[in-house]
């Protein structure tokens, strides 16, 4: 066993020993497929929640998406993201786009689209930051444009539970309280929907998933 | 029960064991046995609740067992682990606010591993009253650093009542095996065991009785079958195997009648309090559907444990020392 491998356990085994890291399956059995899970987003602490909820079998082929700026700060912190959760790295927001060396301006969803070519399932938050209220706010058009360029990919919506009282914005140590992360139903593919319409159609099936849990 | 005299501590503790092993084993080969036979819907459900109740009493018995045979340090870790588990349940139940964050910690993190480690250590003067007593004045000025006035009485009162029950009750337990009487050493088990089957017994008769006595429900919100006839029954019964088993413990039998009916009764009253709690929390059952958040029934399981071990603890404490 390697030390990420290793690692990787003995993270998976504290998340459950301080949240319960449940996962519930209602629609979609935990499957080896290719998939894009889309989630609510409050906390940091949400990327290690959902991926301690997936089986140990699938942690290996699905890749977490997660922000630079925040996930690269500290050596640690790049170690977990790219040893243990083999993490995607993307840019928030579009400060990106004006770089100081004046360099063209990567499209944010390149890497994914790399990950996705190469067979692999992600893990994203379509609404960007992490939110505040109880009320996802609206999904990104990430996600759209994702589900265009690989329509066979299921896209798999995820209701997480309770994390945000785990740990808040701002603190760092977590406090023991059971969350759950349910996984629901693949979202239907319709040809000829715009992508506002797509984009509210996904966020209700995450919203659905609160009331089921 | 002269030979029985003529053994060992040590010898006496394990064939305790042995007999409580074998009587789970037994149980378990009749219910699978059962288990093969066709069953209608109703009679199913009766069959799976009846064998979570059996593993929940075989965890528990292996729980204790682990306890004895190893000695001080692993029984305190084990119901250190324990402890952490019902609290972490029963702040999911809660609603606490981002201001109680640090509150939480020093609850999770502080006072929880100190309250165990002086149990370990039998430091029993700080252990009674470092909750009680310093918790109870350090946790609101926590919270009070948390910056937010909103419902500041109650969130603190349910932190603090979470402490009291899932950690101090709690640690009452491994004090009990820990706890040196006089002419009385390593027999903790003994006395343990004795609770544990007060307690039980108080529960099981109360229930059988509310079926039988088809009474009024004391408290109808808060529960069904509760009344106060039928708790008095079953307090009696606990009164009496208590009384039966003092053979086993150092109390003499009328002492033994008595704390027996204290414990039983306690026990069973810690019981209505859950269920009020989790009316409050809006929880209807606990464990066998699913419900939100992955709890899974252990604060159910421990409460009456955690209501009349420390009734039973300072009870025997006080007779032995008067």
């Amino acid at each position: 066993m390697t030390l990420p491998q290793a690692a990787g356990l003995l993270l998976a085994f504290i998340a459950r020993l301080v949240t319960g890291a449940q996962g519930h399956w209602y629609g979609s059995p935990p499957k080896a497929v290719q998939r894009i899970y889309f989630a609510n987003h409050q906390s940091h602490f949400d990327l290690v929640l959902i991926w301690a909820a997936l089986p140990h079998e699938l942690r290996a082929i699905t890749r977490p998406i997660a922000a630079r700026d925040y996930w690269t700060k500290t050596p640690f912190k790049a170690w977990i993201t790219r040893e243990i959760f083999n993490a995607v790295y993307v840019q928030r927001g579009r400060v990106a786009e004006q770089d100081a060396h004046g360099a063209e301006p990567e499209d944010p969803l390149e890497p994914l689209m790399e990950a996705l070519k190469a067979g692999d399932s992600l893990v994203i938050f379509p609404e960007g930051t992490r939110g505040s209220s109880h009320e996802p706010s609206a999904f990104k058009s990430g996600l759209f444009y994702l589900a265009q360029a690989y329509p066979d990919v299921e896209l798999i919506p995820a209701w997480i539970d309770n994390v945000q009282r785990v740990m808040p914005k701002g603190e760092v140590v977590p406090v023991p309280i059971l969350c759950s992360v349910t996984f629901g139903a693949p979202l239907a593919r319709t040809d000829a929907e715009s992508k506002g319409d797509f984009l509210a159609r996904a966020r209700a099936a995450v919203l659905a998933l609160r009331e089921v849990a | 029960m002269g030979a029985l005299r003529d053994l060992a501590v040590r010898q006496q503790v394990a064939l305790l064991f042995v007999l409580l092993f074998g009587l789970l084993g037994a149980a378990g080969l009749w219910s699978f046995f059962r288990s093969l036979r066709p069953a209608d819907t109703t009679e199913h459900l009766k069959r799976v609740q009846r064998l979570r109740n059996l593993r929940a009493l075989s965890m528990g018995s292996l729980l204790f067992w682990v306890c004895w045979a190893s000695g001080a340090f692993v029984s305190t870790l084990l119901f250190g682990v324990v402890s952490f588990l019902a609290l972490r349940e029963y702040v999911t139940l809660t609603h606490t606010r981002r201001g109680d964050h640090r509150s939480l910690l020093l609850a999770f993190f502080v006072v929880l591993p100190f309250q165990y480690v002086l149990v370990g250590t039998r430091h029993y003067d700080l252990f009674m009253v470092f909750i009680p007593v310093y918790m109870f004045l350090a946790i609101p000025v926590v919270s009070a650093f948390g910056n937010d006035p909103e419902r500041f009485l109650e969130r603190t009162a349910k932190i603090q009542w979470g402490i009291m029950v899932c950690v101090y009750g709690l640690s009452h337990a491994p004090a009990l095996l820990l706890l040196s009487l006089p002419r009385y050493n390593d027999r903790g088990p003994f006395l343990v065991l004795y609770l544990v089957a007060v307690v039980v017994t108080a529960q099981l008769v109360q229930r059988k009785a509310t079926g039988w006595l088809q009474r009024q429900p004391s408290a109808p919100a808060i529960s069904h079958s509760f009344s106060a006839r039928a708790w008095l029954i079953g307090a009696f019964a606990a009164a009496w195997v208590g009384a039966l088993l003092y053979w086993a413990t150092p109390l003499q039998p009328i002492p033994a009648l008595l704390l027996g009916f204290v414990a039983g009764g306690s026990g069973t009253l810690g019981e209505l309090v859950m269920k009020a709690l989790k009316r409050d929390a809006g929880v209807r059952t606990w464990g066998a559907g699913a419900s939100v958040t992955g709890a899974v029934g252990l604060l159910d399981r421990v409460a009456p444990l955690c209501f009349a071990a420390p009734v039973f603890f300072h009870a025997t404490r006080w007779h032995f020392s008067a």
